[in-house]
């Protein structure tokens, strides 16, 4: 069955984790997923969910575990640290700073869960850096936060990049005494 | 009953190792059969996009080891597709390196002025040429400034692509959309098939088994072309020879999957692996001092600020390629573009206070994303790396449709590789750092392992039998008839882009293949030209080639 809330909290937990790695500004006042400690568009911004829900990515299966799992480390670290419960949202609840430890903890070298985690991470990344989810060139043309704060250069008219001036156009070093004619190392 | 498909020749992979020997062996004359478990694309399919499912995804392999990842080629044309096409010669002290074994790692017979007429072979069919400074882009130019001004030279390096065609739109790892960067889709693949060689795409080869006729079987899985992780059959080919040239992250798991059936394995299959010494420090430069310091400007307003303009990497300095340091201690850096998701996610923050590698910070220095600047050292490695049992299919475990699994690969670095990578970071800090032109800081090891985009020697010649899968034919010990010509068969990590060596040395084993599948009773001739009939560089390996046929 269907479980729109289910479905929320779950989005909610993932996007306070992608949040954690690329964080950016509130979606609006009462978004408690995004912490809002960076300006602009962060990761949730760029796309995340849609990332991990794309069928290619290869996440969606693992993405309610996932969640379920994050909020189970949540509550774990609540008790660790004397932080009250909060049933509802144990990792969405969680300030930023304590977000920030406790994903430290799950990418730390020796975590059993690292790979799991640092997989999570590295799409969270990649709908910043590339949205993933869509082509470039219709990202760059909607604005898309990532590619807008990286200051990706827009393709031509044709969505293919060119850069007719590329070059300072001369010598910058002398080159290394023992090179070849072929221009190897000797 | 089905009947079995049969072969001369039956090549695993496309890449160098796998589109050179087939070149050579069809226009000879034998039956050639390449079965390639990546797709078959042209340059039309080669886009400009990060979508998942473009050709950035359909073409890549990232596999995800224990202490090491690799990013390898999965298409027809292998590396050549997604190699950013720099190609200097392998320095003279590389073919004498001793590594973990205490004796000369590579063939006796082997050494750098042994390997020069191949390399011109390789060197006429792409072609590969020196670069002038005024084609350096941007990047390559600051970089080439840095050095000088730390007291350091840099050289453009050679590269085999067509710089008339290029238009510096830096998408070369996506497949070169505009036929500038030589791949071997341009000349040994199309003149291979010329020759009536055969390529299949979307086949993943499973197994060998040995048949009573001396020959092989090879097993295979037809793919889906979306979705890589779905087979959509299976069969098998007979063959008189068999070439594995299906990459280093590839071949030794494929031979590993076969001992079973196929007798016991030299002890050096999937052992011996070597990341290339592979190491990346991130710069973010400040553009003021580019100017200041350099001299340097693209314009009134940007003196740098141009990551993304260019063709990967074109400035290396070989300062350190000195054949009198100590081993471990010589590398080369090269100046480099690595595009967002593969060059951004390891990149760590100088001076961070929080999390390196992610965080607010992390975002920070992306706003910089234009003024960073990547350096490549390829050092000398400790062949440290060991592959585990074999995945139930392929060399990984997939987890997307395409691009990313997770291997079984396993590396721990030794005091000699840490050590090598820590004095060509001090290097890199000290060329970049000079002066406050930027903070530089290596990529973090903690997410994924070490990185490696030049995987070697898992399944290397050498004279010793003990610690070497291939005697100097190539050809797999205890098993005769079975070849490797893949960066697996390098010996050792060549502190310098690998590609334009393992094209040599395929070029090289041709005449002992062809000397064994006359053995064979398979009537081939050895002598074609360069692919575009060019035969400058054929009066140079004439003689090496008698002496293997007689």
């Amino acid at each position: 069955m269907p479980d729109p809330e289910g479905q929320e909290s779950r989005n909610a937990a993932l996007e306070a984790f992608a949040d954690t790695i690329i964080p950016g500004e509130k979606h609006h006042p009462d978004d408690r997923a995004v912490a809002g400690v960076s300006a602009g568009g962060g990761a949730v911004a760029s796309g995340v969910i849609a990332v991990l829900e794309s069928p290619e990515g290869g996440m969606a299966p693992a993405l309610d575990d996932l969640a379920r799992t994050l909020d189970e480390h949540a509550v774990r670290f609540r008790t660790e640290h004397g932080l009250p419960p909060d049933e509802r949202e144990p990792f969405v609840g969680l300030r930023y700073d304590e977000r920030l430890a406790l994903v430290g903890e799950l990418l730390a070298p020796e975590h059993p869960e690292r790979a799991m985690w640092a997989g999570l991470a590295m799409f969270s990344f990649m709908a910043f850096d590339t949205g993933a989810h869509m082509h470039t060139a219709d990202a760059i043309a909607a604005g898309h936060p990532g590619l807008a704060v990286l200051g990706f250069a827009p393709p031509g008219e044709d969505g293919l990049w060119r850069f007719p001036a590329y070059s300072y156009g001369r010598q910058l070093a002398d080159v290394h005494p023992d090179t070849d004619p072929t221009g190897s190392p000797a | 009953m089905n009947a079995t498909e049969t072969t001369d020749v039956l090549i695993v992979g496309s890449g160098f190792g796998g589109a050179i020997t087939a070149y050579h062996l069809a226009a000879g004359g034998a039956r050639v059969t390449v079965l390639e478990r990546g797709p078959w694309l042209r340059s039309e399919d080669f886009d400009h996009d990060f979508k998942f499912g473009s050709s950035a995804t359909r073409v890549f392999d990232f596999v995800v080891g224990d202490g090491m990842s690799v990013l390898g080629g999965n298409c027809v044309g292998g590396g050549s597709v997604v190699y950013f096409a720099t190609m200097p010669r392998a320095p003279r002290f590389v073919f004498e390196r001793h590594g973990s074994i205490g004796r000369r790692m590579w063939p006796a017979v082997i050494d750098r002025d042994v390997l020069e007429p191949w390399y011109d072979r390789v060197a006429e069919a792409l072609p590969i040429t020196p670069t002038s400074w005024d084609e350096v882009p941007y990047i390559g130019g600051v970089f080439a400034a840095a050095c000088k001004a730390a007291g350091h030279t840099a050289n453009p390096s050679p590269s085999a692509v067509d710089t008339s065609l290029c238009t510096n739109c830096n998408w070369m790892m996506s497949g070169c959309r505009f036929d500038a960067k030589r791949s071997l889709l341009l000349n040994y693949l199309p003149a291979a098939l010329s020759h009536g060689a055969e390529i299949r795409p979307l086949h993943e080869v499973q197994r060998i088994t040995r048949l009573d006729t001396g020959g092989y079987r090879v097993h295979y899985n037809t793919i889906h072309e979306v979705d890589y992780r779905q087979q959509t059959g299976s069969g098998a080919i007979d063959a008189k020879v068999v070439i594995l040239a299906a990459g280093t992250a590839a071949t030794p798991v494929i031979l590993q999957r076969s001992e079973a059936e196929l007798g016991t394995m030299p002890h050096a299959v999937g052992r011996y692996f070597s990341g290339n010494g592979e190491r990346l420090n991130t710069a973010v430069i400040e553009e003021d001092k580019v100017r200041e310091l350099l001299g340097l400007s693209r314009d009134e307003e940007n003196a740098y600020g141009a990551y993304q303009i260019g063709r990967g990497p074109v400035v290396a300095s070989w300062d350190r390629l000195n054949a009198d340091l100590p081993e471990y201690e010589r590398f080369s850096l090269e100046q480099l573009y690595f595009p967002p998701g593969f060059g951004t996610i390891l990149a760590q923050v100088p001076d961070a206070t929080g999390p390196t590698w992610y965080g607010p910070e992390k975002k920070e220095m992306l706003r910089k994303w234009r003024s960073w600047l990547t350096v490549f050292t390829m050092s000398e490695d400790d062949n440290e790396g060991v592959f585990g049992p074999p995945p139930p299919t392929g060399n990984s475990e997939r987890l997307s449709q395409q691009l990313l699994g997770f291997g079984r690969l396993r590396y721990r670095p030794t005091a000699n590789t840490l050590r090598g990578w820590e004095v060509s970071d001090a290097a890199v800090r000290q060329i970049l750092e000079h002066n406050g032109l930027s903070r530089v800081m290596p990529w973090t090891n903690d997410v994924i392992g070490a990185y490696t985009v030049h995987p070697l020697s898992a399944c290397r010649i050498g004279d010793d039998p003990a610690t070497s899968a291939l005697d100097d034919r190539h050809e797999l010990r205890g098993h005769p008839g079975i070849f490797v010509t893949d960066g697996s068969a390098v010996p050792g990590a060549l502190t310098v882009n690998p590609a334009f060596t393992i094209a040599a040395l395929a070029e090289r084993a041709v005449p002992g293949i062809v000397h064994a599948l006359r053995e064979r009773g398979v009537d081939v001739r050895y002598g074609a030209p360069a692919p575009d009939g060019g035969g400058a560089a054929r009066r140079g390996t004439a003689a090496a080639a008698r002496a293997v046929l007689g």
